[in-house]
């Protein structure tokens, strides 16, 4: 099979058998691009991994477009991240059709009740588990606090401020302080 | 117009989500939000619905939303915009910039973005749970809510003590669908 057809058929099949986004994404894809089909090693994996989590976007899509690039090049990269984000397309705009008909018939919209306490506790374990990953340094910290206080302020307040804001924010403090721990080395050199 | 609201909105999301599908919730929230597009119970919905269908959360978003608003062009719009940033910059440091991501000051952007990424995640994940024990148009506290939201945390997070995986996302969504039936419909 030519591979720009296997890149959109391999990742046509990882997008249509993963749930739970991204990070259960990563072990399958790992486990067919590496184990299976040998198109990239273990270290650029890694590599991969690292990548995805310090750049925006889908991890998914992130994976497709390394592994696609790297096997054929811009044709690859565009094959393979379409075909992974096609079954997903697919399904939620069929399911986009007929939702809102289906959240009228009463036993459904009761189950929602539910589910949407469930959406809740998963928004919070996923915030719960990042925090158990992060480097707890004082600075950081002290970020993480503020961005929680400050979007709490604009939720509680219905302020019109977006969470880009805050983050910008967030990384120009950061900057700041990288730049004066550099300037007070420096001064401690000469 | 809607298909440009869309293309912004959804690159916007696209270019900032930090950290995978729960980063850019609150984001599409925001984006939604203020173009009146979802509310919070309609988003909580479809995070449930992209918890249980396969594919990328972001994607699924997106799909939704821009075939919601603009029909089968906006669901292109929308999922094309989402994943356009992501695309970009992959192609961007495999081929231009093989060492972006060692750049000090690059990695002092990420150090000071990722904190943020959870905080701004955790925030809206209690104003969520907030919200829902909470009666806006009768301007009341619902005992039910909190008692449901309690249930299922403990059950939840208690599940991993028990079990080495514990409770899954879809499985802890069909628990919450099926006490949901049990607890409103009677």
């Amino acid at each position: 099979m030519p591979i720009l057809m296997e890149l959109f058929l391999t990742f046509a099949k990882i997008g249509l058998f993963t749930f739970g986004g991204g990070y259960a994404m990563l072990s399958i894809i790992e486990n067919i691009c590496v184990e299976q089909k040998n198109w990239i090693t273990h270290d650029e994996m890694m590599n991969i991994t690292v990548i995805a989590e310090s750049t925006p976007g889908p991890i998914a899509i992130n994976c497709a477009t390394y592994v696609g690039y790297k096997k054929g090049k811009l044709p690859g990269a565009i094959l393979a991240t379409f075909g992974v984000a096609l079954p997903s397309f697919v399904i939620i705009f069929a399911i986009s059709m007929f939702l809102e008909g289906f959240l009228e018939i009463t036993w459904i919209a009761h189950a929602f009740q539910g589910i949407k306490i469930a959406v809740g506790i998963l928004i919070l374990d996923a915030a719960i588990k990042m925090i158990k990953k992060m480097k707890k340094k004082p600075l950081q910290i002290c970020i993480l606090l503020a961005s929680f206080a400050v979007i709490m302020l604009i939720n509680v307040l219905k302020l019109h401020v977006s969470s880009i804001l805050v983050m910008l924010t967030a990384a120009l403090v950061s900057v700041a302080f990288f730049l004066a721990e550099k300037g007070r080395r420096k001064e401690g050199q000469a | 117009m809607i298909y440009l609201d869309l293309l912004i909105g959804f690159l916007e999301v696209g270019l900032f989500s930090f950290g995978g599908a729960y980063a850019a919730i609150p984001l599409i929230r925001d984006v939604a939000l203020a173009h009146g597009w979802l509310d919070d119970e309609m988003l909580s919905y479809m995070i449930a619905v992209s918890e249980s269908t396969p594919g990328p959360i972001m994607v699924n978003l997106a799909t939704y939303v821009g075939s919601n608003k603009g029909g089968f062009p906006g669901a292109v719009i929308a999922t094309t915009a989402v994943m356009l940033p992501a695309f970009l910059i992959i192609l961007f440091i495999m081929v231009l910039a093989k060492s972006l991501l060692k750049n000090p000051y690059v990695q002092a952007t990420l150090r000071g973005l990722k904190p943020c990424v959870i905080g701004v995640i955790l925030a809206t994940g209690i104003y969520m749970i907030l919200g829902n024990c909470y009666v806006k148009a009768e301007s009341r506290v619902d005992i039910t809510a909190i008692l449901i939201t309690c249930g299922l945390a403990v059950i939840y997070f208690g599940s991993r003590k028990v079990v080495k995986k514990g409770l899954s996302p879809i499985g802890l969504i069909c628990l919450a669908a099926i006490v949901g039936v049990a607890v409103y419909g009677i």
